[in-house]
Parts: C-alpha cells; sequence; structure tokens
C-alpha cells in the first residue's frame, strides 16, 4: 500500500524516456518539420517535434507522429534486387550491391558514349534535386525532371513570372497580422503544420478566413466563410473581384506605380515593352512629358493614355491595359455568377471586405527602412489581406493563369509582402522573369560529355525552347517544346507514355527515383502498367531498361529490372538545401540536414551515396577527379561538406568558412555537419527587422541577400503584373518576331499566352460532352497519409483503409445513390468502381475522394484482401493522359503554357452499380507476388511492449 | 478502488479543453498519442492484423468528422475525443476489481493493469467510447491523461503536457487544472462558452469543448459594407479611365 | 451490444438454476415435495450444476479468469462485485441444505432454514445480475425498470418448468407445482411484453446532437468514422440487428420461451405419472430454456449504446 495512505496503485510518474535524443528533419512528407527522434535500446521509442525548429515550432503532424511504423514497416526493401521474370510479376533474384552498380553502369556507360539523352532520369518526391539534376547535367542527358511538372509549376512559374516568389513553397502568410485570408484550393499542402498553425493564430486575432473551395473539409471546416466554388473556375471569380475594385477604384496605386510594371508602357502593335537602348522599360514621365526609364525612382509616370514613341509606333501603360480588360462587363459578378458556382452578391461582398481590410485596417509597423532607391520610410504600412493557393487551382489546365489572377489581385490590393499579407520566404523574392535557362539544345547534348548546364530552367521567349532543327522536341517530355514552352519543372506525367511511344523518340533507359509512377503518379495508372510491360515487333521491351529506387515494396518496384534499395529517413544524411526547397520563411533563410540516427539492418544504401559512386564509376567530371578518383569518398556527406555549386556556394549555406563562422557564402568547413548536428539539424539566419517586409524593394534586404549568397545584384524586383515573355510566346504564333511556331499551335499559343491574366474553361471541360460527363471529379491530400507511402504503416492506415466517392447529398439522392452503395464512375477515358458516401459541404456539381488510398493487392507489404486493395480505388484510372482528340492531334492533358498535369479538370458520371457488382472495386489488375527476402507481415504489433513500465 | 473519491471543494482536475473551432481533423493527437502511450505506462497499444484486412488497434483518442446542420450552411466539425476523466463515472463504480480507479489527487481515472480481469464492464459504462480492450493482454486500457509525461521530471518542464497537447499543430488542445476557476484553461471554457457532452449521463465530465465560432457570412460581418461603390468624383457617364488620367505618383 | 454467447448462457443457465433453488427450497420449506434424498439429487442437482456452469462460463470471457477472485472485493460500488458475493455466498447454505437433504434426507427445521437462505440468495443473485444491466445508464434499453422484474421472472419461469419436470419424472406430480410453473411462465411473458412495450415506446435523451453538442446547429450527422475499419468499441458495443429480425426473434421468444411451455406445462398435469407426462414436461424445460437464450440474446442485441451516437447511429 502506498505511503500516501490511499488506496490508489502507486505509478511511476517519471519513467525514463529514452537512452538518447537525435534531432533530424522529418520526411514522412515534403514538410520539412525538425524532429527530436528518442532512442531507446537502439530502437525507437518516441517521435517529436523540435521546438526550435523554424518550420513546426515543436508540433508533429500525424504522419510524422507515426514514423516509426514506416521506419519498422514489413514494406521495408531489403537487398538490391534484379528482375528474373516478367516485369510486373515481381519475381527477383537479390543480388549484391557490387553487381547491382556493376549492372547500372554498363547500361549507362553505353548510352552516355553513344547517346546520353537515352537517358530518361526521374525523380518524385526526393528533396536531393540539386543533387539529382547536377548529375542529370554531368551525364549529359537533357531528360531529369523531378515531380513539380505533375505537381504544382503551374504555381510555382505563376509566381516567379509574376512577382518573383510563389504560393508554392516560396513564400507564406503573414499570419501574426493578417486580417483577411483567402485560401484557394488547398486540402494539406507541403506548409502542412505551418498552415495549421497559422489558421488557429489568424482565428484567435479574430480575422477573417476564406476558404474557397468545392469541398468543405479539414481546412475548409474551420473557414469563417467557405465558397463552395465550380472547380477551375476561380480564375472567372478572381477577376471579378479586380473588376470589382478597379470599378469602385479600390486599388493601392502607389503600390503598382513603386513596386510593378503597371507604368511600364506596352507597344500596340507587338506587345512588347517599350525599351531605351540600355533594355531598360519606359514609361511616360508626367514631369516632362517624355518617356523615362520605369526603372528612375524620381519619375512621375502616367498610367493610362496613349502615347506616340519616337518611331511613330504607339504605346500605352500596362495599367491602363489592366483597367480596359478588368472593367469590362464579362467580368461583372453577374456575368460569372453562375459559371462559378458563387453569387453575385457573395462577389461584391468579398470585394468590399478585402478592401476594407486592405485599405481601411491597415496594419503600421513602427519600424524605419530604406528602399531600394535609399528612401528611408518612417514605418512600414501593410496591406493586411494574405492569399494562399496551391493544388485546386494548379492541377487545372487553365492554372498557370488563374495563379496569375491572383497574384494580380494582391498587386492591386497592395498586399505583396507588406505587413499582413503574403511574405516572401527566403531565398525569395528573384528577379522576375526568373532565370536560368534550361540546357537540352541538341549542340548541349554531346557523347560522353556534360550539358554545360542544369537541364530545367526558365524561358523567356521562343528562342529558348529545347528544339531540334526540324522543331521536335529534344526533351522526352517534350518539356520546352511549343506543347508546353514555360515547362520550368518538366512534363512526368508524359514520360512513360512518350517513352513507350518512342515519341518523340525512344530512350534506352528509364531511371526512376521515389516515385510511385506504375500506380498513384501516373495519369491512366492500367495503361501506364501495360507500356511498362509492352514489348516490340523483336520481343524487347519497349523500354528496354529501368532501373528504380525506392525504399519499400511499392508498386513501381515490380516494373523494374533493377531496384536500388534505398535506406528509410532515419538511416542516412540528406540536405534540405537552399539550391532545392530550403526551410526558410519569411523571417530569413535556412536549411536543415538529415543525420542517420540508426544504422540500416539491411542490405540498403542511401541512393545519393549509390548516385555518387555510380557517377565516380561513369567517370562524370564534377564528382571525379582529373585522375579518375572519387572528388567525394565519403559519399554523399562528404558531397554536402564539399561540394561548390560557385565559389563558396555549395549544398548548406550554415557554418561555413573554415571555422564556421560564414553564413550563405564561404570556403567549406569540414565540421559543417557536426555543427548541425550539434544546432538541432538545422541553420537558420534572421533577418534584421527592417529587413522583413518589401523585401523585393527593401534596400536593407537586397543587400544582406546579395551577401548571402540569394541574389547576383541588389537591384529592385519589380513585379510584373504585365508577363512580356508570354506576349513573345505569342508573338511568335503571330508570325511576329524571328521564331514563328508551327501552324498547328498557333491557335493555342495565341489564346493562352495572354500577357494579362486570362481566364477560359478547362480543355477537358471543353472538350468532353458535359451532359454525359456532368460532375466535375477531384481529389484532396488526407491530412493522415502521404501519397502512397502511408498505406504500408500500420497505424496511419487504420485511418484511411479504405477510400469512398464523396457526393453532395442532393444530388446522390436525385441519381439514386444512397450512403454505402456502390456506383460506376465514368469518364472520356473509362471507369471505375467505388462506393458511395454522401455530405453536406461539397458542391453539388463535384465529388471527390481521398488521393492514392487505393492499392495494388501484393503491395506495400499488405495482404493481398486488404480493403486499401479490394474496396479503395484510384481516380487515375479515369485520368487521361491525353486529350481528346481536336484537329487530329491529341495533346498532353496539361496546361498549356507550363506543361503542369490537369488532374482536376476530370469530367464524370456517376450511376449505382447493379447489386451482383457491389462489394469490390474495379478494375482490379492482377496481384504483385511479394519478393523473397521481405519480411513477413506480423499478425499482430506489440510495439512498445518491450518498455512496459514494470 | 472503484469508489469514487469524496468531492473535495477546489480539488484539482486535470483535464482537456478541446477548440472544435480550430480542430482541423489533422488525426496528429491520435497518432502521437499512440505513439507516446506505446511505450509508455500503458505499453503497448497493440494492433491487431496490422497490414490485413481486418486491421484494428488500439487507439486512445479517436478523430470523427460530423456535419452539423443542412446544405451550404452546414458546419464540417472535426471531433476528437478521448477520455473526459469524468468527476462522477460510472466506468469506474462498475469495476467489480477496483483496478479502475479515479485519482483524489488530480482526478484522472486510470486502470490498473496488474488486476484488472477483463470484464469489459467499465467500457459498457462508458458513453463516450474512452474505454479499449487490449485483448491480446487480456486488460483494459484507456488514456491516461499522459501521467507518465505531466509529471515526468525526466522532461523538460515545457515538455510536461500530454503528448496529443503537445504536437496539435492547430493549437486546438489545451490541458490544465478544470478545479482551478483562475486557471487559463477555466477561463478559455468560461470565454468561449466551453461544454460537456451528454450531460444527460450525469457523469460530470472534466474535459470541456469549445463550440465553433458562428460563421462570418453576413453582410458587415467585417465592418465593410455588402458592395464597393462605384466612386462619384470621376464624374459618371465619362470614360471610366479617365479617373486615373490625372493621378500623379511617384514611384 | 454484442451477444457474446458466454455471457447469455451464464445468465440463462445461472437463473434457471437459482430458479429451480428458489422454489425448490420454498416447496420444501411449506412441505410441497418429497423429502427423499433422490429428489435432492433430481432438483438441487441441475440447479447446481446450472448455476456453477454459467458462473464458469461467465469467466471464459474474462481477459484474466485466474484474477477472477479480484471480483468480490469492490461490493461498495459494484453490481458485479455483487453478484460474485451473492454468487458465493449462496453456495454456503446451498452446501448445507443439499448435504443434509441429499445424503441425510434431513429437510425440515434449520435444514430447511438453510434452504431459505439458499433461496434469498438466489434471488440476491438474480437481482444484482440484472442490477448489472439495470444500472448501465448507457444504455437505454436496460437502463429502466423492467429490466430487474424481467431476470427475476426469467429464473422464476425456468426453475419452475425445472422443478416441475423434475416432480413429473418423480412421478407424484402436485397440480400446484404445474400451477406455479404455469403462472411462472405467464408472469415472464407479460413481463418480456411490459419490456419490449417500453423499449420500443422510449427514446433515450442522447441523441448525435447532445452527444457532440453541436445540435444548435442543426442535425448532426457523422461524416467520417475515426477509422475505417471497426474499432473494439464498435465490435462490442456496436451490434447492429434489423427490425425485421428482432421481429423474427421476438415471435420465436413468445413461443418458445413462453407458449410452448405453459401449453406443455398445462397439458403434462393431464398425462401424470405417465411417461407423456414427463415427456411434455421435459419439453416445457427445453423451450423455456431454448427460448430464453433466444430471450437473452435479444436483450443484448436490442440494446443500443450510448458510443454508437458517435458511430454514425441516430439514436441509443
Ligand atoms: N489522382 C491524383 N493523382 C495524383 C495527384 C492527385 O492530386 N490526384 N497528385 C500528384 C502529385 S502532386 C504528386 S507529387 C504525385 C505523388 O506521387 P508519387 O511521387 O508517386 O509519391 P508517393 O506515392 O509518395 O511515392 C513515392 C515513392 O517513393 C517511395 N519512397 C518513400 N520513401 C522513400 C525513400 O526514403 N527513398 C526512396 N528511394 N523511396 C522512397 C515510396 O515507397 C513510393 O513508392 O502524385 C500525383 N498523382
Ligand atoms: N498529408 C499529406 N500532405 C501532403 C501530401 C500528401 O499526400 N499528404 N502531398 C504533398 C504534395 S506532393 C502536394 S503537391 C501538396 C498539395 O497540397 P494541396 O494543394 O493541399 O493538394 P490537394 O490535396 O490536391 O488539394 C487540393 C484542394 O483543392 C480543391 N480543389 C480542387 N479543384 C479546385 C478548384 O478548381 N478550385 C478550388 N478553389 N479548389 C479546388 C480540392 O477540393 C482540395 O481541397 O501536398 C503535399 N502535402
Ligand atoms: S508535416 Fe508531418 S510528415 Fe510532414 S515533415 Fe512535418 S511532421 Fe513530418
Ligand atoms: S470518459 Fe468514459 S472512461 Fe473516461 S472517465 Fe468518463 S466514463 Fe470513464
Ligand atoms: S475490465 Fe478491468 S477495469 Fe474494466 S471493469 Fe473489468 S476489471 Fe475493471
Ligand atoms: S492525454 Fe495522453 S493518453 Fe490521453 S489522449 Fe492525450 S496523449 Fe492520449
Ligand atoms: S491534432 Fe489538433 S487539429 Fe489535429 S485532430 Fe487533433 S485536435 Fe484536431
Ligand atoms: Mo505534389
Amino acid at each position: 500500500m502506498p505511503m500516501d495512505g490511499s488506496l490508489d496503485p502507486q505509478i511511476d510518474t517519471s519513467p525514463k524516456v529514452s537512452d538518447e535524443v537525435k534531432c533530424t528533419t522529418c520526411y514522412m512528407c515534403a514538410c520539412r518539420c525538425g524532429i527530436r527522434v528518442h532512442l531507446r535500446d537502439g530502437r525507437i521509442r518516441y517521435i517529436e517535434g523540435n521546438k526550435n525548429h523554424p518550420v513546426n515550432r515543436g508540433v508533429l503532424c500525424a504522419k510524422g507522429s507515426a514514423g516509426i511504423m514506416n521506419h519498422y514497416s514489413p514494406a521495408r526493401l531489403t537487398a538490391p534486387l534484379k528482375r528474373v521474370g516478367e516485369r510486373g510479376a515481381g519475381e527477383f533474384q537479390e543480388i549484391s550491391w557490387d553487381e547491382a552498380l556493376g549492372l547500372a553502369t554498363k547500361w549507362l556507360g553505353d548510352i552516355r558514349a553513344d547517346d546520353p539523352k537515352k537517358l530518361a532520369f526521374f525523380t518524385g518526391r526526393d528533396q536531393s534535386q540539386s543533387l539529382t539534376g547536377w548529375w542529370a547535367n554531368q551525364f549529359g542527358t537533357p531528360n531529369f525532371a523531378a515531380h513539380g511538372g505533375f505537381c504544382s509549376v503551374n504555381m510555382a512559374a505563376a509566381g516567379l513570372y509574376s512577382i518573383g516568389g510563389s504560393f508554392w513553397e516560396f513564400g507564406e502568410p503573414d499570419w501574426e497580422h493578417a486580417r483577411y485570408f483567402m485560401l484557394f484550393g488547398v486540402a494539406e499542402d507541403h506548409d502542412s503544420n505551418p498552415i495549421k498553425a497559422g489558421l488557429s493564430k489568424l482565428k484567435a486575432n479574430g480575422a477573417k478566413f476564406v476558404s474557397i473551395n468545392p469541398v468543405k473539409t479539414g481546412y475548409q471546416a474551420v473557414a469563417d466563410e467557405w465558397l463552395g466554388i465550380r472547380p477551375g473556375t476561380d480564375g472567372l471569380f478572381v477577376l471579378s473581384l479586380v473588376h470589382e475594385l478597379l470599378k469602385a477604384d479600390r486599388i493601392d496605386l502607389e503600390f503598382l506605380v513603386r513596386y510593378t510594371n503597371a507604368p511600364w508602357l506596352v507597344r500596340e502593335d507587338d506587345g512588347l515593352v517599350v525599351r531605351d537602348a540600355a533594355g531598360n522599360p519606359q514609361c511616360w514621365d508626367s514631369r516632362t512629358n517624355a518617356l523615362a526609364s520605369a526603372l528612375d525612382a524620381d519619375v512621375v509616370p502616367k498610367l493610362v493614355g496613349g502615347f506616340t514613341l519616337p518611331d511613330g509606333r504607339h504605346a500605352s501603360p500596362v495599367f491602363e491595359h489592366i483597367a480596359a480588360r478588368y472593367l469590362a462587363p464579362d467580368y461583372a459578378p453577374e456575368a460569372v455568377e453562375a459559371r462559378c458556382g458563387v453569387p453575385a452578391a457573395t462577389i461584391r461582398r468579398i470585394a468590399a471586405e478585402l478592401a476594407h481590410a486592405a485599405f481601411e485596417q491597415q496594419v503600421v509597423i513602427e519600424q524605419p527602412w530604406t528602399d531600394w532607391a535609399g528612401r528611408r520610410h518612417e514605418r512600414m504600412i501593410g496591406r493586411p489581406v494574405s492569399m494562399h493557393a496551391m493544388r485546386g487551382i494548379s492541377a487545372h489546365s487553365n492554372g498557370f493563369q488563374t495563379c496569375r489572377a491572383i497574384h494580380l489581385l494582391q498587386m492591386m490590393l497592395g498586399a505583396i509582402d507588406t505587413p499582413g499579407s503574403w511574405r516572401y520566404k527566403a531565398p525569395f523574392p528573384r528577379p522576375v522573369p526568373p532565370g536560368p535557362k534550361p540546357t537540352g539544345k541538341p549542340a548541349q547534348i554531346n557523347p560522353g560529355k556534360p550539358m554545360g548546364g542544369m537541364p530545367l530552367g526558365f524561358t523567356l521567349g521562343p528562342e529558348d525552347l529545347l528544339l531540334d532543327d526540324d522543331g521536335r522536341p529534344t526533351r522526352i517530355d517534350k518539356a520546352y517544346s511549343w506543347e508546353a514552352p514555360v515547362a520550368a519543372h518538366g512534363l512526368m506525367h508524359m514520360v512513360i507514355a512518350n517513352a513507350w511511344k518512342g515519341d518523340p523518340y525512344p530512350i534506352d533507359t528509364l531511371f526512376m527515383y521515389m516515385a510511385n509512377m506504375a500506380w498513384n503518379s501516373s495519369m491512366n495508372s492500367a495503361e501506364t502498367a501495360h507500356m511498362l510491360t509492352d514489348k516490340g515487333a523483336d520481343g524487347n521491351y519497349k523500354i528496354p531498361h529501368i532501373i528504380y529506387s525506392d525504399a519499400f515494396y511499392s508498386e513501381t518496384v515490380a516494373y523494374a529490372d533493377l531496384i536500388l534499395p534505398d535506406t528509410t529517413y532515419l538511416e542516412r544524411w540528406d540536405c534540405i538545401s537552399l539550391l532545392d526547397r530550403p526551410i526558410g520563411s519569411a523571417e530569413g533563410p535556412g536549411d536543415a540536414i538529415r543525420q542517420p540516427v540508426v544504422k540500416p539492418d539491411r542490405d540498403v544504401r542511401p541512393f545519393q551515396d549509390v548516385l555518387i559512386d555510380l557517377a565516380v564509376r561513369l567517370k562524370l567530371p564534377g564528382f571525379t577527379n582529373a585522375d579518375g578518383a572519387a572528388k567525394f569518398p565519403g559519399g554523399y556527406a562528404d558531397y554536402i561538406v564539399n561540394h561548390e555549386r560557385k565559389p563558396g556556394v555549395g549544398p548548406l549555406a550554415g557554418f561555413r568558412g573554415a571555422d564556421g563562422s560564414k553564413s550563405g557564402v564561404g570556403e567549406p568547413n569540414p565540421k559543417q555537419l557536426e555543427r548541425y548536428v550539434e544546432n538541432g539539424a538545422f541553420w537558420r539566419h534572421h533577418l534584421e527587422p527592417d529587413q522583413l517586409y518589401f523585401k523585393h524593394a527593401n534596400k536593407g534586404y537586397l543587400e544582406a541577400a546579395v551577401k548571402l549568397g540569394l541574389l547576383d545584384k541588389p537591384d529592385q524586383i519589380v513585379l510584373h503584373l504585365y508577363s512580356e515573355p508570354l506576349q513573345k510566346f505569342r508573338n511568335a504564333a503571330r508570325g511576329i518576331g524571328p521564331i514563328a511556331a508551327p501552324a498547328e499551335h498557333r491557335e493555342r499559343i495565341e489564346r493562352h499566352f495572354d500577357p494579362l491574366p486570362v481566364w477560359h474553361p478547362t480543355f477537358e471541360g471543353e472538350q468532353v460532352d458535359t451532359a454525359a460527363f456532368p460532375l466535375h471529379a477531384v481529389t484532396q491530400r488526407p491530412m493522415a497519409m502521404y501519397h502512397s507511402w502511408g498505406s504500408q504503416n500500420a497505424w496511419l492506415r487504420q485511418i484511411h483503409t479504405q477510400n469512398r466517392l464523396y457526393m453532395n447529398a442532393a444530388t446522390a439522392a436525385k441519381l439514386g445513390l444512397a450512403d454505402d452503395d456502390w456506383a460506376w464512375i465514368t469518364s472520356h477515358h473509362g471507369r471505375v468502381k467505388a462506393q458511395i458516401r454522401t455530405m453536406e459541404g461539397v458542391n453539388a456539381d463535384t465529388v471527390w475522394t481521398w488521393n492514392a488510398i487505393g492499392k495494388r493487392a501484393g503491395t506495400w507489404g499488405l495482404d493481398k484482401d486488404v480493403p486499401e486493395a479490394t474496396k479503395g480505388f484510384l481516380l487515375n484510372h479515369l485520368i487521361s493522359e491525353l486529350l481528346p482528340e481536336k484537329h487530329g492531334y491529341r495533346y498532353s492533358n496539361s496546361d498549356p503554357i507550363t506543361g503542369q498535369a490537369a488532374w482536376y479538370d476530370l469530367r464524370v458520371r456517376v450511376e449505382k452499380a447493379d447489386r451482383a457488382e457491389w462489394g469490390e472495386t474495379s478494375p482490379q489488375l492482377p496481384e504483385i507476388a511479394r519478393p523473397k527476402g521481405t519480411s513477413p507481415s506480423p499478425e499482430i504489433l506489440r510495439y512498445g511492449a518491450q518498455w512496459k513500465s514494470k | 478502488m472503484t469508489s469514487l473519491p469524496a468531492p473535495v471543494a477546489g480539488a484539482k482536475k486535470l483535464g482537456l479543453v478541446i477548440d472544435l473551432d480550430t480542430c482541423v481533423g489533422c488525426h496528429a493527437c491520435a497518432v502521437n498519442c499512440k505513439e507516446w502511450n506505446t511505450g509508455g505506462h500503458s505499453a503497448p497499444l497493440p494492433d491487431f492484423d496490422p497490414y490485413g484486412a481486418n486491421v484494428s488497434g488500439v487507439w486512445f483518442n479517436r478523430i470523427h468528422t460530423f456535419e452539423a446542420g443542412e446544405g451550404p450552411d452546414s458546419r464540417t466539425v472535426h471531433f476528437p475525443k478521448s477520455c473526459l476523466h469524468c468527476e462522477t463515472p460510472a466506468c469506474v463504480t462498475v469495476c467489480p476489481t477496483g483496478a479502475s480507479y479515479k485519482r483524489a489527487e488530480d482526478g484522472i481515472v486510470l486502470v490498473n493493469a496488474d488486476t484488472c480481469i477483463g470484464c469489459k464492464l467499465c467500457s459498457w459504462a462508458c458513453p463516450y467510447g474512452a474505454r479499449e480492450f487490449d485483448a491480446d493482454e487480456g486488460v483494459m486500457k484507456k488514456c491516461t491523461l499522459c501521467i507518465d509525461r505531466i509529471y515526468n521530471e525526466n522532461l523538460d518542464e515545457a515538455d510536461r503536457v500530454p503528448a496529443c497537447v503537445s504536437t496539435c499543430p492547430a493549437s486546438a488542445r489545451h490541458f490544465g487544472d478544470l478545479g482551478d476557476p483562475n486557471s487559463d484553461v477555466s477561463k478559455l471554457v468560461e470565454e468561449r462558452g466551453g461544454y460537456a457532452l451528454m450531460p444527460e449521463m450525469e457523469y460530470a465530465p472534466v474535459n470541456r469543448y469549445l463550440p465553433p465560432r458562428p460563421a462570418k457570412t453576413a453582410p458587415g460581418c467585417t465592418g465593410a459594407s455588402a458592395a464597393l461603390e462605384r466612386p462619384t468624383a470621376a464624374g459618371d457617364g465619362t470614360h471610366p479611365l479617365l479617373r486615373w488620367m490625372d493621378r500623379l505618383l511617384s514611384r | 451490444m454484442n451477444p457474446a454467447f458466454s455471457v447469455i448462457f451464464f445468465t440463462t443457465a445461472s437463473g434457471a438454476g437459482y430458479g429451480l433453488l428458489f422454489l425448490t427450497a420454498i416447496a420444501n420449506a411449506l412441505g410441497f415435495i418429497p423429502s427423499s434424498g433422490w429428489f435432492a439429487v433430481m432438483t438441487l442437482g441441475p440447479a447446481t450444476a446450472l448455476i456453477v456452469s454459467g458462473l464458469l462460463a461467465s469467466t471464459f470471457h474474462l481477459g484474466h479468469p485466474e484474477r477472477a477472485w479480484r471480483a468480490l472485493s469492490q461490493w461498495r460500488s459494484s453490481w458485479l462485485s455483487r453478484e460474485g458475493i451473492a454468487a458465493v455466498l449462496t453456495f454456503v447454505p446451498l452446501a448445507i441444505f443439499g448435504v443434509a437433504w441429499a445424503f441425510f434426507g434431513r429437510t425440515q427445521g434449520w435444514y430447511a432454514i438453510a434452504g431459505l437462505a439458499a433461496a434469498a440468495g438466489a434471488v440476491v443473485t438474480v437481482f444484482t445480475t440484472a442490477m448489472i444491466y439495470r444500472s448501465l445508464r448507457t444504455i437505454r434499453r436496460w437502463h429502466n425498470r423492467w429490466v430487474v422484474p424481467n431476470y427475476l421472472a426469467h429464473a422464476l419461469s425456468t426453475g419452475a418448468v425445472l422443478l416441475h419436470a423434475a416432480a413429473q419424472a418423480w412421478g407424484e406430480p402436485q397440480a400446484v407445482v404445474a400451477v406455479v410453473a404455469f403462472a411462472a411462465v405467464a408472469f415472464a411473458a407479460y413481463v418480456k411484453d411490459r419490456y419490449w412495450k417500453f423499449i420500443d415506446t422510449t427514446k433515450s435523451g442522447s441523441t448525435p446532437e447532445t452527444a457532440t453538442g453541436l445540435g444548435a446547429r442543426g442535425k448532426v450527422r457523422l461524416l467520417d468514422p475515426p477509422h475505417a475499419t471497426e474499432n473494439y468499441l464498435q465490435q462490442e458495443m456496436g451490434y447492429k440487428l434489423a427490425r425485421k429480425h428482432s421481429e423474427k426473434l421476438r415471435t420465436m421468444v413468445r413461443w418458445f420461451a413462453f407458449g410452448f411451455p405453459a401449453a406443455f406445462t398445462a397439458t403434462a398435469p393431464v398425462f401424470a405419472g405417465s411417461l407423456l407426462g414427463a415427456a411434455l414436461s421435459l419439453l416445457a424445460v427445453i423451450f423455456a430454456i431454448g427460448g430464453t437464450l433466444i430471450e437473452r440474446w435479444l436483450f443484448f442485441a436490442e440494446a443500443k449504446h450510448a458510443v454508437t451516437l458517435y458511430y454514425g447511429a441516430r439514436e441509443a
């Protein structure tokens, strides 16, 4: 009996938690939160958020909290595998690393000596794109990209071509000061924890949060107002808000004049910006009534009017074009309400609320700062209207222009990087339009040689396209061709289909890393599986070699000839670099590492180590010394510390210089990784208070950014309402200028490459019979799952064991459907069977489901009869990578500007399935065998039993 | 001891306050709870058929999602639920062995796994679904309010809160002494109209739920007018662009 | 509620056993039944067997049967604990009464009093069993005034048909035994009917609206359960029985537990002393016990637990 006389049992309220805690970066998703891993008896006892970490400040999401179950997943690969059966059967032989690397070296070496572009190297959810891209460059192939092309390149590109930053990962709302927040099409995002923390802060501050989303779950559930918009129509809605603001003259003219290209003169005939001999954009200065450099700090430019240029041509300011376009009645609330499904009165009210928040609730921070021209401002005055948008905008074929429309709205309100508005995350802002250009013109691709530049970049006009002499794409995904001229991130969703067809040319080896391309990251999944196994007349596979690195037994593993098994995120060095997708925030740049917190217990190797090893075997110049010896014998950790992209600039920006005292730029520090480890696995630089806002025009910031190596020059970054590069492409379609677009592409380019934001219906919506396919179908990210890889996780899979098709209760009733019924979902491309769940909070014309829950039987260490495989489904089966035929050609199902995959343009009809067909999803692809060597999945899990307090 | 401790005025009543206005339903608290507790006081929290068709596990915290109201004005509400550490809970009094008990010093309701016979009666007595049967060990388990964290001297002071609270990204979970009217949690409940679930059961739950705030959709809800007025100064009937003709703004 | 076989068997068997014990002891005290030791074997024997097997079965569903003894400790608050104690205590007078009667043929005086004490123990034990259910506010269909009478009446009716069968088998049946059995069955039928009426017409005050506290916003409906597959709570508490199935089963109960036993009990005395009389009384037993097993199954299957309100139920 306890001493205190109570009869309650005595319990140990201070048990030992762990032997040791190691800090690293979470990788249960791409949000890059800092974690503290508690180790006990060499096993992981507990993973918690790192309170000092700038991204998550101590919190952890469901996925992050389930890291233990990923780490010990029975689906982990255990050794390199060589395919022995047919592709797709799952028959493998375990081989040694030497044999595996020898095989890969042979295949890749042959290609490199012959035609390096026969290697297509595509990576998915990884965070080492500065290494992988550089590797491709050294190899000499232009055929490199990561997942950005099917993910959110519309957001990245629209932002970078307009404001020098973007929603995607390059900016964030000023949660602290915002009074009004609009969230367009975001279910979870890469800023998973920060958004949740931010929303909670907004609500505590009494700010208004408006969600624009056809579905009311997750973030939308806590919105103060939900606008259940019809998918693909946000551009109209936003431009209607612009219309209202312009009509009432409730815009921030001062901001437009100071910080944007509103006063720049645009020539009437070719739509290009008027420039002087030095290339400076011109404005009409009302002091002198003459042309002047629009970059001059002292001009008082005209905002409207027509002006005759010295050469007799006519020009008018950008603002005039804007006002003329958006004041037109086509953008009046009444004109758009039916299409958007948002009532005109609501649009009016939102416009009034925006203006009220921006202009009557302005935020003043008593903090003097100096602008780019050296003028001191006593305080920072902000427009507390913030916006954020992601895939609900991005995954449509009008996403680029819609995202530009949102940026236009922000600029009209003066709400870019001011207190209370959207803010740049370091290393952004970057100059507009962005650079550098992509590499991969025919002359840049040579046997046995590096390309001399990174494969991905930014085109500024038709002269930057990657085309051969016949105008055919040089890249396998046709990025930077007339089909997708501004394809800043490549078109990963087209690689397999194009390689299979040999269009524009056949390849030899498809090398993929961390992308489940045989399943949830491809459109048309069943057909993709066929393409991967299809053989030519010669009996050989149409894609002769497939090398793949995964850490788990995913659907794609079975389709590879050679598997390079990776470690889990807790077993390797990694680098979350400023050269890639860092952890910077509006308060300053930052980057982070991952360190091995446990040793692998299997014959697996970190993929980056393997890639560097391969590079040495292939003698790629950047990875070898003149004598052919490895430049980074210590593998990736060695590379992270010692590789320099430019002198003094390497993968990590923190603790540089021989003694670790330099930030941003400095010689390599041999103790750099130790310093990161000591610092909790991250580094961050705090900007001075006078550098925190107006970064695009803030002298203090711009100069600090140059010192840190974030910018080359401390010049003002002028924001672009009007995008001249788009006009250049349009001119090519109009036959203006030296390069003419091929006839078959002209109409499309003319229509879409509008230098001002414009709205068009989505392609699929336009091209299919909407009476036959009346419903929009979209997916959402479940907060507790990361794409396909969460289903192997014993804890997370209990939350999403099966996905349903959600639909509006009233719509369901009309179709005779009720909860739990089974129904066929049919698109112009195919059909799948799914179980219905009705709900109130969804646009009446929209159906949706959770993304990537459906699994192929036999994969992921799961039993073959799990609900994920028997009842869960993928909408991907319904999404074609090609649009229906038009003028004899089938364009890719993508945004015409960036090539961004248009996942959410999908149109479907839903019909009740026959009773006899209930109970199981369709299509059912054949089960994939589980390779020998993977550990059997236990029948009961008692994780933690060993630490039962005694 | 299954008899409830005699009520003492001003006694400590530790519990949670859950903000339904900010909970986005991310399940972080549920999974982090599982993670902490599977190696903690009640270790393990087993999972049955973890990679099979009928997977089910022991969880101390689960997130439900409801829709309240109909049509576009309905509110989707994410609804986390763990033990409410009731003041007069039958889950304790029905227990024949004394394994289920409520601590006098802080009101936490616990199960003594060494004496529990696994009769499941306490789970029948709990209206809130807070009792979890570990069929592997044959004993009842439940939310411990992280008794092995909140007093744990091996943890930093700041970490001595329940796992679910410290991990919630939306700060929708608060922990404290609801017996003290001056505690932060009590004030929060007071301010936001926090309520107890199923008061008709008369279990007097300690945990409180903060209701979703009303929607802001009425004209004027932010202080703005219902629509923007067209400025009169520019003169109606004239070309709209003329309004900006003479605006002289320097860079 | 999940109709777990061990609990159904336990309450039915021990109920019948206690009912038989109760009636035997009373009848003995009143001098209605044969005092032969063999008759003790025919009555107290089955009673004890039913009680013991029921109690044993009840431990099968425990996670830790070896710790069952601990269940005797919390009599201050727990009806389950009280039930355990009552059951154990009842064995003392039962043993005295049974041994004295069966082995020494002594049935009167202190032994009759011991029998009455055992009878009282039987009543108390069945009462405590019923109170376990009756006391649960979480299950409106148990938390009502008809549950205790229901348990007592069924113990009595099954005990009575058993006693009647024993008497028939002995060959010297007293009409009064048949009358008592008939009346007990009729009473059980009445009580059950009232119970069903009650649960069909009374709603619990708990709804998804009170469970979530969100009623002010209108109807509350579950959109997504916490986990896609069923958890312990749903398996244990979420048993669903379709209305039409329950109607069918109620009809079966009406015939098996009440109609047939009543009819057989009423006709058996006509053939008293004959094999047919014994057979009819035995059939009454078989139907009564079988019917009660169904009745008990329904008692669980029809019970709705408040927790289901969090899992999509409209009412509980
Ligand atoms: N219908 C529909 N389809 C979509 C989308 C949608 O919204 N709707 N979204 C699209 C988007 S934006 C994206 S980004 C894609 C994402 O789709 P994928 O890029 O395919 O992402 P995951 O499913 O997460 O799969 C990545 C693979 O990486 C593996 N992996 C996990 N950890 C490691 C590791 O440490 N090392 C290695 N080598 N491999 C690892 C996993 O096992 C898995 O096979 O899906 C796209 N597909
Ligand atoms: N938990 C978790 N987090 C993730 C991921 C994951 O798999 N799981 N994946 C990561 C990846 S790769 C990405 S790309 C990001 C993506 O993060 P999000 O951008 O949040 O991606 P989605 O879940 O696709 O959300 C799209 C939202 O847009 C809505 N929507 C669809 N069409 C429209 C439309 O036309 N207009 C508007 N306004 N809304 C629309 C959908 O209903 C949905 O709510 O998330 C990342 N974070
Ligand atoms: S959001 Fe979650 S999964 Fe993603 S990095 Fe952060 S904790 Fe990990
Ligand atoms: S919530 Fe349930 S388990 Fe917790 S104290 Fe209340 S009745 Fe008991
Ligand atoms: S299951 Fe354990 S804690 Fe619950 S009532 Fe039975 S003995 Fe008590
Ligand atoms: S208090 Fe602890 S045990 Fe209870 S729900 Fe929260 S994390 Fe789980
Ligand atoms: S962690 Fe917070 S926001 Fe997420 S489900 Fe739990 S209470 Fe809600
Ligand atoms: Mo993505």
